[in-house]
Formats: structure tokens, sequence, C-alpha cells
């Protein structure tokens, strides 16, 4: 039977979106050194399940590099590794590369690989490092090996291991040859079963050119569950040879059902991939020689402690020492692990990977190191090895008392710590249920229950008429109706409201990041994340809110240096608040940096000519000219900000969403921009209006002023445009129904209204016949089965099931100019 | 039913006779006063409320340059959904009478005479008789195409 398992791809993309949002925030949250282990296990289920869907989807490259980040995420979670500030700015990028990649598969358009592999690299490189100090994390993978053939440094060590050490010398070295066949091979776990033999594949490759051997020990599970007959491994190899396609895949061919294979060509000089993970086929063929199970035993156990300091000295003395760590650690254990008495090791090993796991453990085992010497790091590793050989590897005896000390009695606190963090499945979300319904069934929704008032409305009307005996009953059942309708039709709008925070939870990253880069010490607060709002406004909000926090950062927080000298903690706070106002929401975004400068906007705005020299502005006034386009004091562009470009967007954006936008700032204290919005797009607080036989829906929000001209205040300007005073200004007036082509019913000014509006920041007075009342409208669009229309924002559907339009303050204003100079 | 012939759904307009695809018929309604768009070519009338969702409404007769009939109580609705570039539209078309829901086979269908211009013909799909009369089948994907307006033509207008 064919699945077409397309239609489920959506709804993978959606689920790994959120998942990968709520890993992000998690891992921000997650605290350098000691880690909250639910998070950390919350972050290793998103990799996980990804990892799964890409899987069953076939997104091969996804599933390549979350299987990768999985790897080093379960490290961590198994508390082998630490946590590291470079580890979790890795994670984070490997976020990114996932939206990315993601992003890239669901739009059908090409993953940019290179970015991928990179990271991927990186993420190995760092497991490897972990890995590589602590060989016994390495080591049990290997089904039943052994050997575990090690980086160069260890082939003196390891005589077991010697044949199978990395790079597996090539019969006609073909020197450096311009181009590589780098093979990424996956076996299936039955490989060995079905009878084939890594080392056979290698070997009969080695033919073609110089064959370097890379395994991957990553999916070796811990040695009480390993299956001897399974093979864990998979293997990159790269071979320096000109030989053709199919010489390569000869080699495999028997092999090529029971593994994943990917071929690929590289040309001289792309980018050469280390041999840190090191660990040849050997214990492959040693597995298939059928070496008890057994032995690995004390390597896997030495692990644990070694592979968290070794991650400690990574960060602290950099990668070249981790590496010489890596080496010697691994040296001793591949020792340990081709010793044929595996009894006393295994023991001692046993028991230390109880102490091993306690993170309690892994950080104590890691302050020593990074204080001295990088060699001592691979102390801990070695100490179950060292009690077989491998003296010379290691440096340290103190370390190797200390762990010998250890095996026999596991600490209790290593013991409890990994049981509950396997026991707590955090329960994400509490205890929140949810369902996910499509938008559009949602609309479906809405737009029947708009019928339905529409339906009540009319039979209200007729209800009136009535008369007679039951008239009075059947009134009644209507008012019910009435009020059940309204009840219904706001839980129905209620449902698509979301709370803000889905729209503030990307900041934390984004804060983070900015810091660092500008070298800025920031606090980020975010109040009111419960605040609910429109889904369609939320998804619009966003852009301004990042331009805003943005500046905040950018221009707002000074340095650290200066915020000392100013009298300030040199940690600056941007403040996120959202909370209700009526019928809006109100977003506002305060710092405690420097303020906006206003002599120096001022300033900036006169020598531009923007304001004249000797003008005098209002606070409020000064603020306007930020938003004016191409606007920016900033003394130099950077990356961030300053270009100018932004304010005025975002104040466009803000208007466009029917909301606005408040400064207010003092110089040294800070500043605070105020966006109130309206809680939703689809409804409308209207003032009814009527031209002709015409009904039009004026958003409240546009209107100032509703009054009657007396003839007299009208001028009339070049014998053209009517003008009349307000306030001070003269406003030009626009006859709605000169604009719409609508027979009116009144054509002398005094006899209509004039509206004043404004949209676009100008004003207008709008003559029209009458008021009719106000009332909230549901806004339907014109567009859907229409078009556009210049003017009009969109249509309603009035009680009496008639339709009318909303306008558009801003775009009638458009026309209005463009029809007087026209005419 | 076979797959080459389908039914179709004729109406009256003047003293010609159309047709189109029924399954393209979302409901046949009788006239109500709509709501005038400004800026609008001639031949849209307004937008009627169609069960939640705005329709726009077109004129028949004013779209085929046929003299103009007055909209009485037996004045007819057609809203059809049509494909365009945007995708699935509703709209309304005003005609005289709604005859008659007709089964016709596709070999049945002639293609209509070039008649010089390529306008005059471009959305007519074919010509097929029914009984003693021609029925001028529509394509009205490509008839809507072209009627529904963008934001640069109504400017233009306004200028």
């Amino acid at each position: 039977m064919d699945l077409d398992l397309a239609q489920f791809h959506d709804s993978f993309f959606e689920e790994s979106f959120e998942a990968l949002d709520g890993m992000e925030a998690a891992l921000l949250g997650l605290d350098v050194g000691a880690p909250d282990p639910e998070r950390v296990n919350g972050i290793f289920r998103v990799a996980h399940s990804i990892k799964g869907g890409a899987g069953m989807f076939g997104f091969k490259d996804v599933a390549s590099f979350t299987h990768t980040l999985e790897t080093l995420l379960d490290e961590l979670r198994s508390g082998r590794m630490a946590v590291t500030r470079e580890i979790s700015d890795k994670l984070l990028l490997s976020v990114d590369v996932m939206r990315a990649m993601l992003t890239s598969v669901q739009r059908k358009e090409p993953v940019d690989m290179q970015k991928v592999a990179d990271l991927q690299f990186d993420l190995e490189m760092i497991v490897a490092q972990g890995a590589g100090a602590a060989p016994a994390a390495a080591a049990p993978p290997a089904p039943a090996a052994p050997a575990v053939a090690a980086a160069p440094t260890s082939a003196p060590a390891s005589a077991g291991a010697a044949a199978t050490s990395a790079s597996v010398p090539s019969a006609g070295t073909s020197g450096a040859g311009p181009s590589r066949w780098v093979i990424d091979f996956k076996a299936l776990p039955e490989l060995l079963l079905r009878g084939n033999d890594p080392i056979a594949i290698f070997a009969s490759l080695s033919e073609l050119g110089k064959l370097t051997v890379n395994a991957n020990l990553d999916a070796v599970p811990r040695l009480r569950s390993i299956d001897a007959e399974r093979c864990y491994l998979t293997w990159h190899l790269e071979l320096e040879s000109d030989c053709p396609r199919e010489q390569v895949d000869a080699a495999f061919e028997w092999a090529a059902v029971d593994c994943e294979l990917a071929v690929n060509r590289v040309e001289a000089g792309g980018s050469q991939v280390a041999a840190p993970t090191a660990n040849t086929a050997a214990p492959v063929a040693n597995a298939a020689s059928g070496t008890p199970v057994a032995t690995p035993a004390p390597a896997v156990v030495g692990g644990a402690p070694a592979q968290t300091s070794a991650a400690a000295t990574t960060g602290a003395t950099g990668a070249g020492a981790a590496a010489a760590a890596g080496g010697s650690a691994q040296t001793s254990a591949t020792a340990a692990a081709g010793a044929p008495v595996a009894g006393a090791a295994a023991t001692g090993g046993a028991s230390a990977q109880n102490s091993a796991t306690a993170p309690g453990d892994a950080t104590a085992a890691s302050a020593p190191a990074t204080t001295s010497a990088p060699a001592t790091t691979s102390a801990p590793a070695t100490t179950s090895a060292s009690a077989t050989t491998s003296a010379p590897a290691t440096t340290s005896a103190p370390a190797t008392a200390g762990a010998a000390a250890q095996p026999a009695t596991p600490a209790p606190a290593g013991g409890a710590a990994p049981k509950a963090v396997e026991a707590k499945e955090p329960a994400k979300g509490g205890e929140h249920s949810s369902i996910r319904v499509s938008i559009e069934k949602i609309d479906e929704l809405i737009n029947t229950v708009g019928e339905l008032v529409i339906t009540q409305a009319m039979l209200s009307e007729l209800g009136r008429k009535l008369d007679g005996s039951v008239a009075e009953q059947f009134r009644s059942g209507l008012n019910q109706l009435e009020r059940n309708m309204r009840e219904l039709q706001e839980s129905v709008m209620r449902v698509r409201m979301l709370p803000i925070s889905f729209t503030f939870s990307r900041f934390p990253r984004m804060v983070r990041d900015l810091a660092q880069r500008l070298n800025k010490q920031i606090e980020l607060k975010m109040t009111g994340e419960q605040t609910e709002l429109d889904k369609t406004v939320l998804e619009k909000i966003g852009d301004p809110l990042v331009h805003l926090v943005r500046n905040s950062i950018d221009h707002g927080i000074e340095s650290p240096e200066a915020r000392v000298k100013a009298g300030k903690s040199p940690t600056g706070i941007v403040h996120l608040d959202a909370c209700h106002r009526g019928g809006h929401i109100a977003v506002e975004i305060r710092d405690d940096g420097n303020g906006l400068d206003k002599n120096r906007i001022l300033a900036k705005a006169r020598s531009r000519g923007l304001v004249g020299p000797n003008d005098v502005l209002t606070d409020d006034q000064v603020h306007e000219l930020i938003f004016m386009p191409g606007f920016s004091t900033a003394e130099k562009t950077t990356d961030v900000s300053g270009r100018g470009v932004g304010m005025d967007v975002v104040r466009r954006n803000v208007k466009e969403l029917g909301g606005k936008i408040e400064i207010s700032s003092e110089l040294g204290k800070g500043s605070r921009f105020i966006i109130t919005l309206p809680l939703t797009l689809a409804i409308v607080d209207g003032q009814s209006v009527s031209v002709g036989s015409e009904t039009y829906i004026v958003p409240l929000t546009s209107i100032i002023e509703s009054l009657q001209l007396q003839p007299q205040s009208v001028n009339r300007l070049s014998g053209r445009g009517e003008v009349f005073s307000f306030r001070g200004d003269y406003l030009p007036i626009v006859r709605l129904h000169e604009l719409f082509g609508i027979e009116p019913r009144a054509t002398a000014l005094h006899e209509g209204l004039i509206v004043v509006a404004e949209g676009d920041g100008r004003r207008i007075g709008l003559f029209v016949d009458e008021l009719l009342g106000q009332q909230q409208v549901v806004i339907k669009s014109m567009e859907a089965n229409y078009g556009p229309v210049d003017g009009v924002a969109g249509a309603t559907i009035l009680g009496d099931g008639s339709v009318a339009l909303i306008l558009d303050l801003s775009g009638l204003i458009r026309v209005a100019t463009r029809t007087a100079r026209a005419a | 039913m076979t797959g080459n012939s389908q039914q179709v759904l004729t109406f009256v307009l003047g003293s010609e006779t159309y047709g189109v695809d029924i399954l393209r018929v979302q409901e046949i309604r009788g006239w109500s006063s709509v709501t005038k768009i400004p800026h609008a070519p001639p031949h849209v009338l307004g937008v009627l409320n169609l069960r939640g969702s705005i329709v726009p409404i077109v004129d028949m007769r004013m779209q085929f340059n046929l003299e103009r009939a007055e909209y009485t109580a037996v004045t007819v609705i057609i809203v059809l959904s049509v494909q365009s570039r945007n995708g699935k539209r509703d709209f309304g078309v005003v005609v005289d009478g709604v005859s008659d829901v007709v089964n016709v086979d596709d070999a049945q269908v002639k293609p209509a005479p070039d008649l010089g211009s390529r306008e005059a013909t471009e959305h007519i799909r074919g010509l097929m008789p029914v009984a003693d009369r021609m029925v001028v089948l529509l394509d009205i994907d490509k008839l809507i195409a072209g009627q529904l307006p963008n934001t640069s033509d109504s400017i233009a207008e306004v200028a």
C-alpha cells in the first residue's frame, strides 16, 4: 500500500518549527555549568523527534544533522559532558541551522549544505573532544571491541589496535591527488549478521588510493544494552583517488542493502575533515572475531568523568590542549580495552560509572583539570584503564588515585542525579491541553456566527412588529437568543486570540546575541506575556517590536563602562510589557539607557534642513522627527541599526494595524515606546455615515471630530478646493459623494455634516449627509472576490443583511489629493 | 452521464441564450439592491452579501453591450465561481432569467465562427443547438479575467 506521507509534511514542519522555538527558549534558559536536567531533556527530545520525523519523511540532510545534534545532546543529558558556553552557543546555532534547513526543505529549495556541514563538523568535534578524552564513552560502542583504534598518538600504546589504526595504508598511494571521495557509510544494525565485513570493504577501498577512516561511535548504546552481533557504527571515509565512482561503489557491493551510503566527490582544497573522532574499523573486525562483550566495560565507565573534564578544558585552555588530552586518554583506554583480562577493570569501572555520571562529580573533576596542566585532564578517564595498563599515557598520578578510591562505593549523589533525570518527564505546558485547528476552519466558524448574528437581528426586528398572545413569549425567546449569540460571538473571536508571548519569545535570543555582539550587558524583562490579541495582529506586530528592541539595545543602552560612569548598574535593562487598555492592547518597550538626545536630534534635523534654524519645537515634535524616513542620529552605521530606515517603517506598520505609537524619553534615564493596537483586525469600531442611499463606516480611530459648518466659515481656494478653519489649521473639504460618484441628499455644506478625520498624518473634512450611529462591525475582505478599492478598507454586513463599505482614510486622502491635482 | 457530456445551465439575456457549466453555479437568487463600489467599471454594479462573503455583481447586458434593462423582482442573479490568477473567486451575474438545465454532448459544441475580433469570441467556448435555439456556451474564467480590477486601473479612472 502506498501511503502518501506528503500529507503529513505540513504538520511535521509546523510542529518542528514550534519545537525549535521551544528548544531555543530552553537553551536560552540553560545555566552554563549547572543545567537543569529537565531542560536538557526537553531539548534532547526536540532534536530526537525532529530527527525521527525527518527520517520518516526522507529528509536525509535534516535527519543526519539532527542525529549529530542528538548525539551531543545525549552526552549532555547523561551528564557525560558539561554544558559550556561554547556548547550552548553551538546549540543555538544548530537551532538556526535546523530552522533554515526545514524552511528550505519545506519550500523545496536546496539546502545550504556548506553551513550545515560546518556546524555538523563542529558538533562532531565537540562530541569527539568529549568522547576522545573519555575513550570510555567511545570504546564500548564497538560491539565487542577491545580495540579502539585511535588518533595517531595512540598508535604506539595500543598494540592490539595497531592493525586498525586510523589510516589504512594504501597499496598504491596516488599521492595528494586532486580529488577525493568522501563516503558516509552508515551500517544498518544487521550488517554484521549478514556476513559483511567492513574491514574487507575498507581494505578493498584502500587499494584504490589513500584511505582515511573515521568511525562515528555516537549510536553505540550503554554497555548493558549492547548486542554484540549488531553494528552500531557509522563511518566517514575519505579516499584520495581519481578512480571512477563505479570502483567505489563496487567496494560496497555486498553491503549495499545493509547500509546507508553517501558517496560524494570533493575537489582538492575542499573542507578537510580532521580525525579526532578517529576510531577505525578495527572494532568491527574484532567484533566479528567474537571477542567477549564484557571487555569494554571499564572504558565506558571511566569515560564519563573524563569527558566532562575534557569539555571543561576545551573552553579554558583551548582546543589544542583538549585534543592532546583526548589523545592520551584514548591511548590508555585502548590499551585497557585491549587487555585480555577484563575482570578487575570491569568492576572498578562499573562502580566508577555511577560516580562519574553525577553532575557533582563531573564538575569536581573538571575544576582541577582546568587549573592544572592540560595533561591532567585525562586523568579521571584513565582511572579505570590505568588499572590494567597505560600508565605512560597519563601523567597525573593524583587523579588516578582519586578515581581509584571512587570505584568501591558509588557516590550517593551521583546515583541519585541521573535517576532523577530519567524519571521526570517534564510536563511542558502543565495541564494545558490543546488541539491544532487550521485558521480557515476558525474563520469559517466566525463567518457562520456572523451570519447567525445577522439572522438574529432580522428576527428581533420582526419580533418587535408582532402582536398577539404569543408575541411576548416570542420576544423573550429572542432576547435570550440575542444574549447567547453575543456570548457565542465573543467566544469564537477569542479562539483567534493568542497570548503575545508568541511574539515575545523571540526576544531573549535576539537580546542575548545583540548584547554579545555589541559588548553590552543587557537584561531583558518581560511582563504581561499572557495578554491576548488576534493572531493576525500578533504576526504583524513582530517586526516593529524587533526593530524597537534593537534600537533600544543599539542606541539606548550604553556600554557597561559608560553606564558605570553615569552611576548606573553596568547591566542595562530592556523591559517589554503588554497589557489591555480598553478595547486595545498596549505594548511598551522601555529601556534605562541614555534616552533620546533631543539636542542631537534637533541639530541633525537642522543640518538636514528638516527644521528651520530658529524653529522652536516641543518635545513631541522633536520625537516626531525620528519617524522621518532616512533620519538617523547614529554616528556610525552598524549592521544592527543606524541606517535610518526603520522608525518610519515601524510607524507605518503600526498605523496599518490601526494602532499608534508614542514616545517618552528622558535624557540619561531611558526611553519608552508605547504601541497601542486594536485587539483584533476582524472587528472595527466604526461610525456609520450616510451619503445618498449608501452607508459607509468610518473607523472611529480615524475620526477627530464631527461638526456642522456655517456657509461663511468655508473659503474657496483659487476657485477650486474648499477649506475651512479647524483649531487653527485650514483643512480641505472632501465631498465623499463627489469622490465616490454618488447622488447625495445634501450638496450645500451646511445641510450635511463634516467629519474631521485623519489618515497618514493628514487631516481632512469629510462631507457626508448625516451620521447614523456607532457600532462594532466585522471586517470582510473586498479582495477575496473582487479586488482592492482605493479609499476602502473592506466591507461589512449590516444588521439588515446589506453591505456597507468601510472607509480607509489614508487611501481616501490619497485619492482625493490626486483627484484635486488632476482637476 | 458519460465523461464527454456535461450539464449546462442556460439563461436568457435579451433575445440570446447563454450557457454556463452547472458545476460553476453556486446559487441562483433574486435581485436585491447592491452596494456600489467606488471607481468600479460600469458593468460592475456593486457588491452583495452572499452568506457572509462580499460578492461583486456584474451586469451581463452591459458586458455584452446589450441594451440596458430595468432591474425588477424577476431579475435573477446567478452566483458563479471562477478560477482567476488569485485563486477561486465568486461573483454574481445579473441576467434576465434562467431557462433550463440541459445535457450537452461535447461533440455537439461547435467552435464560434471568426467574427473578425478575438475579443468578441474569446470568452465563448462554443456554440451548441438546444431544441431550436442556439446557445452560447461561455468560458466564465476568461469572461471574468480582466474584469476584476487592480489598484492601478481604478486610479487611472479617477485621474
